[in-house]
């Protein structure tokens, strides 16, 4: 808001020609790509910014052509809601008109000057006019305008304007031509920016024609249009003096305390004649009489008096599960987690933070993990280092939630984190508005953000790794063991040795096996149940015969199942324990080859080798 | 004992040690372990210093090789179907092969085939070291003959085509005697020697012979053909420790071959476990050393980035831990330069045999 006093200020003074010239580098050009940057961002910031207002799906087409390495026309189109004849002129060159400094909402156009800064920089660099059409409706005309700022009085000079035919059915177009050049594969870059913006706003379908005619488009992935951000009255907390002189000298209210209850928000009865009475104002004095003296006082008031939080549902974040579209869209990834924190307050702002991390696909594993920016929607692709985000980043131990981090600085691997921070008014560290500054409230938010999408992060690549480790011992056991055995008797010539119980072994499995000797006429069975896993088993055994058995130990529960005897006991292993079952069977050797398999019963399949298992 | 007789006594020998292994792991199936071999750690960190035979051979540090991981297991399966090829394919039926040859054969072996032949060769010098046996043993070969050497030795060697004798100063041609892969056929008959000098790059072994520095000092010259085989290496010892000739290695000054004089004077870190049978640890550094360059103003290459790193690895590797290679690492490093030993004809094609070498060997107490 200071810059909007200062230019006010100085408008009168000197010609704004000389303002831009002085304040180039805040405004947002300085270097010749970057020129071409702001002017796109200016242009792409207004037309989502209508189309949202108006609920129309964005359409916008980004156009540009190259006549020299520092010389380029940008086109930018878009299917918004279009302007009035009347306000054209104004809008595009005038600086600072219909500007929202005043305006308490979730805006991109809080970022940045206005596209008449672009007109006026294109018209400074090339000599030329802007040229714009816009139409309102199908049944309407399409105006045409070229437009210049007359850099002494801030006031637009119309140097065309006439009634054209085209074929859109409503929207605006701009055509600039300007010294500034289009840079790619870094970045700070136009199609860095489109890209990011097309994250962030799944709903649009943005189309960027490269200066060697080579055409992109950013897809739209939803047709939801995002919840408009609600207006709503400045709360006393978030309120500068000057603003506050000048909401008095301006109101159409004539006393005190009505000015207060419906000047700003969470301020009722009485509120309003508790701030009257602490600051020693009459509720009944004229707010257009209040002396600099007495603002200051009503400003310290609002800090002592007890004043309700702002509402925040006037704010529109993404939403959890756009943000994971638009991440989706962009990049191939194998894991996308996002959260949307409740609404907060920092200085009387209601602000919102949204954190997303991607993580897999085909990002680089090698690389620093990319970090996405956004304020209201918009791209901080700037002054990474000196943003909240990139600070609250670096704060968090990423180590636990299993990414590298070598120092304390940017974690490493194949991910990519975003954040974005939605606030009726975004705190920059500067005017560049590139940088969110590191204020505590929205730190913690940020920080809460990104631990709860880590910890998601952390959870899904356990699991991974579990998996993968389960898939390693699959492939152990399946192919690799058996041509071992296989490989290894035949050099001997001997039997392929068995395997199983390194398979149980392998697998951490408690492993099942019956083993019959002669024994005098009869045979002796001994069945070897060994717990290979580190945790406690318990299960029930089942040895199913059409005989009876002798002396068993230890012994069995008996239940007849017609011609056969189900005998039964209960195991529990503790980790490693090995537990043997004997008896004897009055039958021959041959005869007790050809036992029935074993059955587990109230256990996993996967953890038993060497039984069938049967969970009823 | 005839030849034939002794070989197939030799053949059995190697296949009872190699099945020996393969029966360990039968064993582990049987009772019921996981199959896993035991080597000793073939890295920088584990050589130590044998104190009775004075070469670098592998320490305690020993490292698992089980088939509880994919790669654990992948090795077994691998080392069970070399052991295959190497019982049935070689020794049963009296046939070798190359190493290259080996990895090629591997091809048909499904998920135990290699990916590259670095992959084969080390499994084969792992078998070396679990049976205490060498590839030869198994059949296996190098895939290039060894080098040349030339001077005043007569030796008798056994072909399989019968026994050849020659000396080899006056019987060969001007490239010399080709020493063959397996060294243990050959034996010394006679021989006019007063030292070995062993040689790193063709050109200055040729520029020896045309200069006739072999009839002027009595020396053996052996050529390393740079990282030198095992067979060269081999031939150096016997001769050294046979004949009780002096040995002197002259090479390039540069990272690389201070390792080409370690590995012939202490043993190579991959082959550790030969270090007895072939390191010769009464071999001495000629040079080129990094005060030569200094001292006999020699031209010179900057060291770049591989150059300085292989230094300051050298550093830490336990066979330089002595004042002497300790000086001459830090002293090129702080040089930053390294040299030829071609950069002596730079003062003409003779300085090197008239001027530079008998200065050094006599420094050196050899001549």
């Amino acid at each position: 808001m200071v810059i909007a006093e200062e230019l006010a200020k100085k408008q009168k003074a000197i010609s704004i020609a000389e303002f831009f010239e002085k304040n180039r580098q805040i405004l947002g050009f300085d270097s010749s790509p970057r020129c071409l940057l702001t002017s796109v961002k200016e242009a792409v910031d207004n037309a989502l910014d209508a189309c949202e207002e108006s609920s129309i799906l964005p359409d916008i087409f980004i156009k540009i052509e190259s006549k020299s390495k520092d010389n380029v026309t940008l086109i930018v189109e878009d299917n918004g809601p279009g302007i009035v004849k009347e306000q054209i002129p104004r809008v595009f060159a005038k600086l600072l008109y219909g500007s929202r400094f005043h305006s308490v909402k979730q805006s991109r156009g809080q970022q940045g000057i206005g596209i008449s800064a672009a007109v006026l920089y294109s018209q400074l660099t090339s000599g030329r006019p802007a040229k714009i059409v816009s139409k309102i409706d199908k049944n309407a005309p399409a105006h045409y305008f070229e437009l210049l700022i007359n850099t002494q009085t801030n006031e637009p000079e119309i140097i065309a304007d006439k009634i054209i035919e085209w074929d859109r059915l409503r929207g605006t177009r701009i055509e600039l031509e300007m010294a500034a050049s289009y840079v790619k594969g870094r970045r700070q870059s136009v199609y860095e920016y489109l890209k990011d913006t097309a994250i962030v706003n799944p709903h649009a379908r943005i189309t960027l024609i490269e200066p060697d005619n080579n055409q992109i488009i950013f897809e739209r992935v939803t047709d939801k249009v995002p919840v408009q951000a609600t207006e709503i009255l400045p709360h006393p907390h978030g309120i500068e003096l000057g603003i506050l002189m000048k909401m008095l000298r301006y109101t159409e209210r004539d006393k005190l305390a009505p000015f207060l209850r419906y000047s700003f928000s969470r301020i009722g009865l009485q509120t309003a004649s508790d701030i009257c009475k602490k600051s020693g104002l009459d509720p009944e004095k004229d707010p257009r009489e209040v002396t600099l003296d007495e603002a200051k006082r009503l400003h310290e008031a609002f800090k002592t008096v007890k004043i309700s939080a702002p509402p925040t549902d006037c704010l529109s974040p993404i939403t959890e599960e756009l943000i994971r579209k638009g991440l989706e869209k962009e990049h191939t990834i194998d894991f996308i987690e996002t959260t949307t924190r409740p609404a907060s307050v920092h200085n009387g702002h209601p602000f919102q933070v949204e954190a997303g991390i991607a993580y897999g696909g085909n990002l680089p594993k090698e690389e620093k993990v990319e970090i996405l920016r956004f304020a209201n929607r918009v791209p901080l692709l700037y002054q990474q280092g000196a943003c909240a985000v990139t600070h609250s980043v670096e704060g968090i131990k990423w180590k636990a939630y299993s990414l590298d981090q070598p120092g304390n600085s940017i974690p490493v691997g194949p991910a990519i984190i975003l954040v974005h921070v939605a606030s009726t008014h975004i705190p920059f560290t500067s005017e560049s508005k590139e940088a969110i500054a590191d204020v505590p409230e929205i730190v913690q938010e940020i920080e809460l953000a990104l631990k709860e999408v880590g910890r998601r992060l952390k959870l899904y690549l356990s699991r991974q790794d579990k998996m993968e480790l389960r898939r390693e011992k699959e492939e152990i056991i399946q192919k690799i063991l058996p041509l071992i055995a296989k490989k290894v008797g035949d050099i001997l010539d001997r039997p392929t040795p068995d395997i199983t119980p390194v398979v149980a072994k392998i697998m951490g499995n408690v492993f099942i096996q019956r083993h019959v000797s002669q024994n005098g006429k009869g045979c002796e069975v001994q069945i070897r149940i060994k717990n290979h896993s580190e945790a406690v088993r318990h299960f029930s055994l089942h040895e199913t015969l059409p005989y009876s058995i002798q002396d068993p130990s230890p012994e069995p529960k008996i239940i007849p199942l017609g011609k056969q005897i189900d005998h039964l006991w209960k195991i529990s292993l503790k980790p490693q324990e090995e537990k043997a079952i004997i008896y004897r069977l009055d039958i021959k050797i041959e005869e007790a080859s050809k036992l029935p398999q074993l059955i587990a019963e109230q256990i996993d399949e996967e953890l038993i080798t060497g039984a069938k298992v049967v969970n009823v | 004992m005839t030849y034939k007789s002794n070989k197939e006594l030799h053949d059995s020998q190697a296949k009872t040690t190699l099945k020996k292994l393969i029966q360990d792991f039968y064993e582990q199936f049987e009772s019921e372990t996981i199959p896993h071999i035991v080597l000793p750690s073939r890295t920088k960190k584990n050589i130590e210093l044998n104190e009775e035979s004075d070469v670098w051979v592998y320490g305690d540090t020993e490292s698992l090789r089980s088939a509880k991981t994919v790669k654990g297991a992948k090795q077994i399966l691998k080392t069970s179907y070399v052991v295959d090829l190497l019982i049935k394919g070689h020794l049963d039926q009296d046939k070798s092969s190359t190493l290259r040859e080996l990895y090629y054969i591997s091809e048909n072996w499904d998920i135990a085939k290699f990916h590259e032949q670095s992959e084969s060769d080390h499994l084969i010098e792992d078998l070396e070291i679990i049976t205490g046996l060498q590839r030869e043993d198994f059949h296996v070969r190098p895939e290039e003959n060894g080098a040349t050497m030339f001077g005043p030795i007569k030796i008798k060697e056994i072909t399989k085509r019968g026994e050849r004798t020659m000396h080899c100063q006056d019987e060969v041609g001007e490239a010399g005697y080709q020493i063959p892969y397996n060294v243990e056929t050959v034996q010394f008959l006679e021989h006019d020697a007063k030292f070995i000098i062993a040689i790193e790059t063709g050109g200055m072994y040729d520029r020896l012979i045309e200069n006739g520095f072999d009839e002027k000092f009595n020396a053996i010259l052996v050529h390393l053909k740079g990282q030198p085989a095992r067979s060269t290496r081999r031939l150096i010892k016997r001769m050294n420790g046979e004949l009780n000739i002096p040995v002197v290695v002259f090479t390039d000054g540069d990272p690389w071959s201070f390792r080409i004089y370690a590995s012939v004077a202490y043993g190579a870190i991959k082959t550790a476990h030969l270090s007895e049978f072939m390191a010769t640890p009464a071999a001495k550094f000629i040079g080129v050393q990094s005060s030569d360059i200094v001292e006999y103003e020699l031209s010179t290459d900057k060291l770049n980035d591989q150059d300085i790193k292989a230094l300051e690895s050298e550093l830490t590797d336990p066979r330089f831990e002595t004042d002497y290679w300790k000086e001459q690492i830090n002293m090129m490093l702080k040089l930053g330069k390294k040299s030829e030993q071609q950069a002596f004809a730079g003062k003409g094609l003779d300085y090197v045999t008239d001027t530079y070498l008998p200065e050094r060997l006599g420094e050196m107490g050899v001549i």
